[in-house]
């Protein structure tokens, strides 16, 4: 079975209460990037993506509560992870999180997990415990977005100045 | 040797290296909290040359955004403008040309082995030995000119655009690269009596800033730091773009975790880019350099895309959320070293101020690429 | 006595001029070298090859702003470059440069040199005390042990010397070399102690101890300038700079006569006194002989990597001491012997 596969099956854990909704986010992966542009906020669960024109293989769509068991899956699989960072839905008041992960062995396989929050209250819990090279990148999140990670060991602005408080890569803020 | 004594909690002073400091080479800041000369721990402090250049990304249109990825990784701006070219082509559906494809490999890999160069040169600068930062310099100054015919720049190079390239290379570039491979083989072997083999340099680095696989997962270390650390990881073999899977060449790895390791490994490299040039020549097609059909207006649909780059120093990620515009709607670059410094804090801890300064240089850093 | 003391006056100051002159044209030697070293020129811009680099360095020193930091204390802050400088100077005073260009020998010539040499150890240490600052603290406590590790087995290593020759007197110790370069104390046939293997061995200690107690590369520890940005001397500026600067110089040549009355033979010509001049035992032999070691430091300077301080003080302990202390036993039990 091809590592995409066994992730598929792993994270498959995560939705086993809404295989409705999986099945249809399957069907969803021949139309790829229409996603975005459907009026529809998309359902949790997980899209193949073809690697040649998207750059990536496996789209999970989960809540925020389900982020750190997620991870701890991608973990054990042997996934790293590459970088978080955030993306301004500012039409849709939502801020999304995008958290990109890729294998070290020749199994390629790159795994987008992204979890949506409200804007005006963005809360995601931690995954610094799972993967402790986590800590910059979501300080460098929290610093960009104003992303608040509950538990994260040392959240003070990282690339932005000590006491910077705004977050320029909002779509409204203004210089 | 590393780990004598049980450090004193209570007993510390903090102590600023940098933002300017020597052994940084840029404006990075460690906050180390001392205990006599062992390091307690090390509190890495980013931002000083902070430029934001997502929020650039998404006030300009695709092609103007290209001349920041020289600025990101001056030292390796080639593979950074190789990883900006890709995710915009990989949207937009461009087909680039094979002979420039082959010259795009060419440039990178050459520019592969100046990164290395200064990097080398720096490393046993840092390490107390001068002479070899001018031979490497030395051997730099050929390549820089060799770019310099082709792409018109030194440092910040520019030469990519979307499908092809700013320039085709000619006789003379050809010719002068293939003089640089005689001597550069030459020079490695220079190399390797002068500062591979010294003993005080083995002493130094063997058995010092262990990084096993482990942390490498943790942290995601990738490039000669992980492939340092036993991790048979490049993304040009991994995930093969461009045109390497068409050339023969081995992806260096050692077992050792240690400095040394992590020294072989970018030495062994340098010999690759080498046979990966010299192969890229032998096989150079004759043709145009830019597609003949190119949309006039960049405008990736709507949609995320990613790709992923080896540069000197690991991998490049660079994610592209559009919607649909003539600018981006948001650009998120990965950069190499973020990563790989991230573990410097846990892997440093009891070692001496000397040796964590050691360590610190064999993982590469490119200040302005962590920071962006 | 009056005489005496006006021989000690004149003595420093020909000292002054000749360590001055040194120190300008050792830089210049260095700078040299080490362009040779690295496939470049070196200074070329002022004068033929750069040889009035030297004083537009010293006016452009002496010309500075002499910048004393907020903080430091200011009177041991004052007094460690003069202190480095000085015991330099002193020192020349014992040293015998033929046997009768010496201003002042001192039957306990070897004595006094390592007093002022402890005194210039000293001064890093006020240096760094008085910086108030981390780094130039790190490197005056590194400074310390490195001397205090080295300064062992260059005594036990010359105590040897002084068994053989039976006497603290530079200029005798000298005498005793002067039938050719085989009369030398760095072979190991000696007409005193017959049959010494650990002569040579002895003579690399030595050599390599004067490396370390000049904070040259690759020991030069105090100021590592990758690791502690300048050392010691990082809030000095000025001519308090150029005094540490010549004072390290200065120390270089002592270093090299050291080595060179104890080892080499002093001004004695290496095939003995044949009676025609350069052939005859004169200074000019004991100029070739410090320089030619100079060279060795310049050489050993821009070739290797800097060595760590536990690398160092383990070198110390570990080897040369009990080396070092070996050899003296088995001089001692030679010379009972023969």
């Amino acid at each position: 079975m091809s590592i995409q596969q066994t992730t598929i099956q792993a994270l498959g854990e995560l939705f086993s209460d809404q295989a409705s909704a999986e099945n249809g986010a399957e069907k969803e992966a021949e139309t790829g990037g229409e996603v975005d542009k459907s009026d529809q906020p998309r359902q949790n669960g997980i899209i193949e993506q073809d690697y040649r024109t998207k750059g990536f293989h496996l789209d999970v769509k989960i809540s925020a509560d389900q982020l750190v068991r997620a991870s701890q899956i991608l973990f054990e699989l042997g996934y790293f992870l590459e970088s978080i960072t955030g993306v301004d839905w500012i039409k849709e008041e939502q801020l999304e999180t995008d958290y990109d992960f890729s294998r070290y062995d020749f199994d390629l396989c790159r795994v987008v997990i992204r979890v949506r929050t409200p804007r005006t209250d963005p809360h995601l819990p931690t995954i610094t415990t799972v993967y402790t090279g986590a800590n910059w990148h979501e300080r460098e999140a929290h610093d960009f977005f104003g992303i608040i990670f509950d538990g994260h060991p040392h959240l003070i602005p990282l690339l932005l100045p000590e006491d910077a408080d705004f977050h320029p890569l909002l779509k409204d803020f203004k210089a | 040797m590393s780990q004598p004594i049980e450090l004193q909690k209570d007993e510390t002073f903090v102590l600023n290296v940098g933002p300017q400091h020597p052994a940084t080479h840029g404006v990075l800041r460690v906050k180390m909290t001392m205990d006599g000369e062992y390091i307690y721990k090390a509190e890495t402090v980013l931002g000083y040359i902070h430029r934001m250049h997502e929020k650039m990304a998404e006030n300009r249109t695709y092609p103007q955004y290209m001349p920041n990825m020289g600025r990101l990784d001056y030292l390796s701006a080639m593979a950074f403008n190789h990883g900006y070219a890709l995710v915009v082509e990989r949207a937009c559906g461009i087909e680039v040309p094979e002979r420039a494809e082959y010259i795009r490999v060419i440039t990178v890999e050459l520019n592969r082995i100046s990164s290395h160069l200064v990097w080398l040169g720096a490393y046993v600068l840092d390490l107390g030995g001068f002479t070899p930062l001018m031979y490497c310099f030395d051997d730099r100054e050929q390549i820089l000119d060799l770019l310099e015919s082709v792409t018109g720049s030194r440092l910040t190079y520019c030469y990519f655009r979307f499908g092809g390239l700013y320039n085709d290379i000619d006789d003379e570039f050809i010719t002068g690269t293939r003089a640089f491979i005689i001597r550069m083989r030459k020079e490695l072997k220079m190399y390797a009596k002068l500062v591979t083999g010294n003993i005080i340099l083995m002493k130094r680095l063997q058995g010092h800033g262990i990084i096993d696989k482990d942390m490498c997962q943790r942290y995601g270390a990738t490039g000669p730091v992980a492939r340092g650390s036993g991790l048979n990881y490049d993304v040009r073999k991994n995930e093969p773009y461009s045109v390497y899977p068409e050339l023969d060449f081995d992806i260096p790895v050692n077992d050792g975790c240690d400095s040394y390791a992590r020294y072989l490994v970018r030495m062994e490299e340098m010999e690759q880019s080498l046979r990966i040039i010299e192969q890229a020549l032998d096989k150079l097609p004759e043709g145009p350099v830019n597609p003949e059909k190119k949309p006039k207006l960049i405008k990736p649909p709507s949609g995320d895309y990613y790709a992923a780059v080896e540069t000197a120093r690991g991998n490049f990620g660079i994610r592209l959320v559009s919607d649909g515009g003539k600018n981006a709607y948001r650009l998120k670059l990965r950069s190499p070293t973020y990563s790989n410094m991230h573990l410097f804090d846990e892997a440093c801890r009891g070692m001496l101020l000397a040796d964590a300064l050691a360590f610190m240089g064999s993982l590469d850093l490119v200040i302005p690429e962590m920071d962006r | 006595m009056s005489l005496t003391l006006l021989n000690v006056v004149l003595a420093v100051f020909i000292a002054i001029c000749f360590v001055g002159a040194n120190a300008a044209y050792l830089v210049w030697c260095e700078r040299k070298g080490a362009g040779f070293y690295q496939r470049r020129p070196g200074p070329m811009e002022n004068g033929w090859w750069g040889l009035l680099q030297p004083p537009i360095d010293g006016v452009k020193l002496m010309t500075k702003q002499l910048l004393i930091p907020g903080g430091v204390d200011k009177a041991i802050f004052m007094v460690a470059p003069v202190l480095a400088m000085f015991p330099a100077l002193i020192s020349f005073v014992t040293i015998p440069f033929s046997d009768n260009i010496v201003a002042h020998p001192i039957d306990v010539g070897v004595l006094v040199i390592f007093a002022f040499a402890a005194l210039g150890g000293m001064s890093l240490l006020v240096a760094g005390w008085g910086s108030r600052n981390k780094y130039s603290m790190i490197s005056s406590v590194r400074a310390v042990s490195q001397t205090v590790a080295y300064e062992i087995p260059l005594l036990i290593t010359t105590i040897t010397i002084v068994m053989i020759s039976g006497s603290l007197n530079l200029g005798d110790i000298v005498q005793q070399q002067l039938d050719g370069f085989l009369s030398w104390n760095v072979w190991p046939l000696h007409k005193e102690v017959g049959f010494n293997l650990l002569m040579p061995v002895s003579f690399l200690i030595l050599f390599v101890c004067s490396v370390a107690e000049t904070n040259r590369a690759p020991f030069d520890l105090g100021e590592a300038e990758s690791e502690l940005v300048a050392g010691f001397h990082t809030e000095y500026s000025s001519m308090g700079f150029g005094l540490f600067f010549m004072g390290e110089y200065a120390n270089i040549v002592i270093g090299s006569c050291l080595i060179t009355i104890l080892f080499l033979g002093g001004w004695s010509c290496p095939f003995g006194d044949l009676g025609i001049f350069p052939f005859t035992h004169n200074v000019g032999w004991f100029l070739l002989k410090i320089y030619l070691i100079i060279f060795v430091f310049i050489w050993i300077r821009w070739t290797f990597p800097r060595t760590t301080i536990y690398g160092l003080l383990n070198l110390s302990w570990k080897y040369l001491i009990p080396i070092s202390l070996f050899n003296l036993l088995l001089t001692a039990g030679l010379l009972k012997v023969f």
